[in-house]
């Protein structure tokens, strides 16, 4: 390591510069370019002055965030991925992920509800053709519509390779029927990524088995379950859908019949860090509202007790290390190399993180911290998620030990 | 349709911060410590922008005097829709010392030489909150002023300002050129939007230094000393009104 000497910056736009310099020192610059500052400004803005205010109302009702995700996208917040031949602005994925930390501060089920955008993007902006392109993600820049990735179902979730959607093709289009579950902004999407079996023979490899379509939500036979209530991020939509010989033309099939596995594991590589940093800003905040509360709050005779600013100094770690991780990772895919190893060491370690620092939060907060009048169980509720979505924590020590086991047997 | 407004913008201690004394008592603690453009001036700007989408105006010029960090004050100026910047550079004693009369000489040369027939800045700054700067800047120009505006039309080419004074609102004629100064209900500044910041990196700014203009920056005033207010003394409560009245008396107040 010592011995190498790299400089890293991408294309036009310095992003982001760790310089590595050789021999006997080695120097390691991280800071954030004027513009990624400014991005950061507005989201913060926005997150503090218009998200927070409404949080908890939104947590109650649970009803979908339409006028911050309206203002989210005029401020150019949302969609960033979006390559700018097609109306976007064509962000880094550190970038995005600046952007969604701040919004997550605000709270992650406006954040989540904004960010599935995203990942029922990325199978387009990665493999999609120039038609689907301009004509799919077009769509988002020119209104405020959303997309979702539809790809887990009752039975299969972790287990990808064990979807049941059938798709058969007749003529120019395929038929597709079965279930999806909890499908993130499924009674709100304009179009779906959807994965589907194509090939029935069992005995066929994952990678040739599956093809991924876009398909519009009103293609008839396409039946939008009930809104879910869960546990957190309430405003969010999660629903069950149902496809009842939904017809797709051949047209909207993304790549070719088969390429399908690899093309929704393939999103999750850009998709995971901005995940791992939406739950960094949830722990931010947890750690923000629970040292605010301590500094007021006077326990016997002062203020913060040590056995308190211990938990406070713990979760000042965890936050911290979640950011790097996150950071690590963002950077390493716009670099252009395979960030698979980091993207999931982030992620796992964010929404462990994000657990243990809400939980710490109510625990500061003692007797308050319970209650609904305080903002911290609502952090604690909203966190959970975060070890199950977008790759579980199991799944993502799965992924760990193999790339790690496998840079040892190289 | 008038051609050019010139909008002041200055870089400030954000609003939110706590404000400390340096221990030596010469200034208070800037560095490391969050700046941000004054907020009358966001206004002035906003209402700039304004004019220029409603096709009143045809240029908007954002301005601002300090060293290379303002260039951050003038470029969220840009994001929010100026159409180009001018940093005069002003830098260490000559930045300490920099006030309302040198900025209004700075600004006065600048419209001369822009050609600008409007001038918009924030009515005052939240540092020094001396507001005078709009006030002398007219003055040096002999242009008229519509100070503490709440409402600016332009009617052709005069400009309708609503003021905000003591007793209420005032409503005044002016012909053009005028300084009009912004107060808090002029207008609620825009966010720069993401794709706005991206594109205001396209935008010029015109570096100079206040020789260029001719402008001399001796300070005629000298700062001795900075304190913070007194630290507020504890209340008293009192348990009926004839205490209070008799605590007020005793206190010397009735």
């Amino acid at each position: 390591f010592p011995e190498t000497c790299i400089t890293m910056f991408t294309r036009t736009r310095p992003i982001h510069s760790i310089h590595y310099h050789s021999k006997a020192q080695w120097q390691l610059k991280l800071y954030l370019t004027d513009q990624q500052k400014e991005f950061q400004e507005v989201a913060r803005k926005f997150s503090r002055e218009e998200i927070i205010p409404v949080a908890q109302d939104y947590d109650k009702s649970a009803e979908y965030p339409v006028p911050l995700i309206r203002r989210a996208w005029e401020l150019g917040l949302m969609n960033a991925h979006i390559p700018e031949d097609c109306g976007g602005l064509g962000l880094s994925i550190f970038d995005a992920c600046l952007i969604t930390e701040e919004l997550a501060y605000g709270c992650t089920g406006v954040q989540t509800a904004i960010e599935a955008n995203s990942l029922g993007q990325m199978p387009v902006i990665l493999c999609g053709n120039d038609a689907q392109k301009k004509k799919y993600l077009g769509r988002l820049t020119e209104e405020p519509l959303m997309c979702a990735y539809c790809v887990t179902e009752p039975g299969a979730g972790s287990d990808v390779a064990g979807i049941k959607t059938r798709a058969e093709k007749k003529g120019d289009e395929y038929i597709v029927n079965g279930q999806k579950m909890w499908i993130t902004n499924g009674g709100k999407a304009n179009w779906y990524f959807l994965l589907t079996r194509t090939n029935p023979d069992p005995k066929c490899p994952a990678s040739k088995a599956f093809t991924g379509f876009i398909v519009d939500a009103n293609t008839p036979g396409i039946q939008i379950g009930r809104k879910e209530m869960n546990m957190g991020q309430k405003c969010s939509d999660t629903r069950g859908i149902t496809f009842e010989d939904v017809r797709i033309p051949k047209e909207n099939v993304l790549i070719g019949e088969g390429a399908g596995f690899k093309i929704a594991m393939g999103a999750f590589d850009r998709t995971r860090p901005p995940v791992a940093a939406g739950a960094t800003g949830l722990a931010q905040r947890a750690l923000d509202e629970a040292t605010k509360y301590a500094l007021e709050r006077k326990t016997f005779g002062r203020v913060i007790h040590q056995a308190v600013s211990f938990i406070l100094a713990e979760m000042t770690m965890k936050v911290e290390l979640a950011r790097m991780a996150y950071q690590r990772a963002a950077w390493e895919v716009d670099q252009g190399r395979r960030n698979t190893y980091y993207a999931s060491i982030a992620k796992a370690f964010a929404g462990d993180i994000a657990n243990q620092v809400a939980s710490d939060a109510v625990q500061i907060f003692g007797g308050n911290g319970f209650n609904s009048e305080y903002p911290v169980e609502k952090l604690l509720r909203d966190a959970k998620i975060y070890q199950i979505y977008e790759g579980t924590a199991q799944i993502q020590r799965l992924i760990i030990a193999r790339e790690h086991l496998g840079k040892y047997q190289q | 349709m008038t051609a050019r407004v010139l909008v002041g913008v200055k870089r400030v201690i954000d609003y939110a911060v706590k404000i400390r004394v340096k221990p030596d008592n010469t200034g208070v603690v800037t560095d490391g410590v969050k700046h941000s453009m004054n907020p009358f001036c966001e206004i002035a700007v906003e209402e700039a922008v304004r004019l220029k989408e409603k096709k009143l105006v045809q240029e908007v010029v954002a301005v601002s005097c300090g060293p290379q960090q303002v260039q951050e004050t003038i470029r969220t100026a840009l994001a929010m829709g100026a159409d180009r910047g001018i940093h005069v550079e002003v830098s260490g004693k000559d930045y300490d010392s920099l006030g309302p009369l040198q900025v209004s000489k700075i600004l006065a040369a600048l419209a001369k030489k822009e050609e600008a027939s409007l001038i918009i800045l924030g009515k005052q700054a939240i540092d020094d909150d001396c507001n005078q700067t709009g006030q002398m800047t007219a003055a040096l120009l002999d242009w008229p002023q519509g100070t503490f505006a709440s409402e600016l039309v332009i009617e052709g080419d005069k400009v309708k300002v609503v003021r905000e004074i003591d007793g209420g609102l005032e409503t005044i004629k002016l012909n053009m050129p005028v300084v009009v100064t912004a107060d808090l209900r002029l207008n609620t500044p825009r966010y720069a939007t993401l794709p706005n910041i991206m594109k205001a990196k396209k935008k010029k700014i015109a570096n100079m230094k206040p020789g260029d203009l001719g402008v001399d920056m001796t300070s005629r005033v000298e700062v001795l000393r900075v304190d913070e207010p007194p630290q507020r003394q504890a209340g008293v409560k009192v348990e009926s009104v004839e205490d209070l009245v008799s605590k007020l008396k005793e206190a010397g107040r009735i």
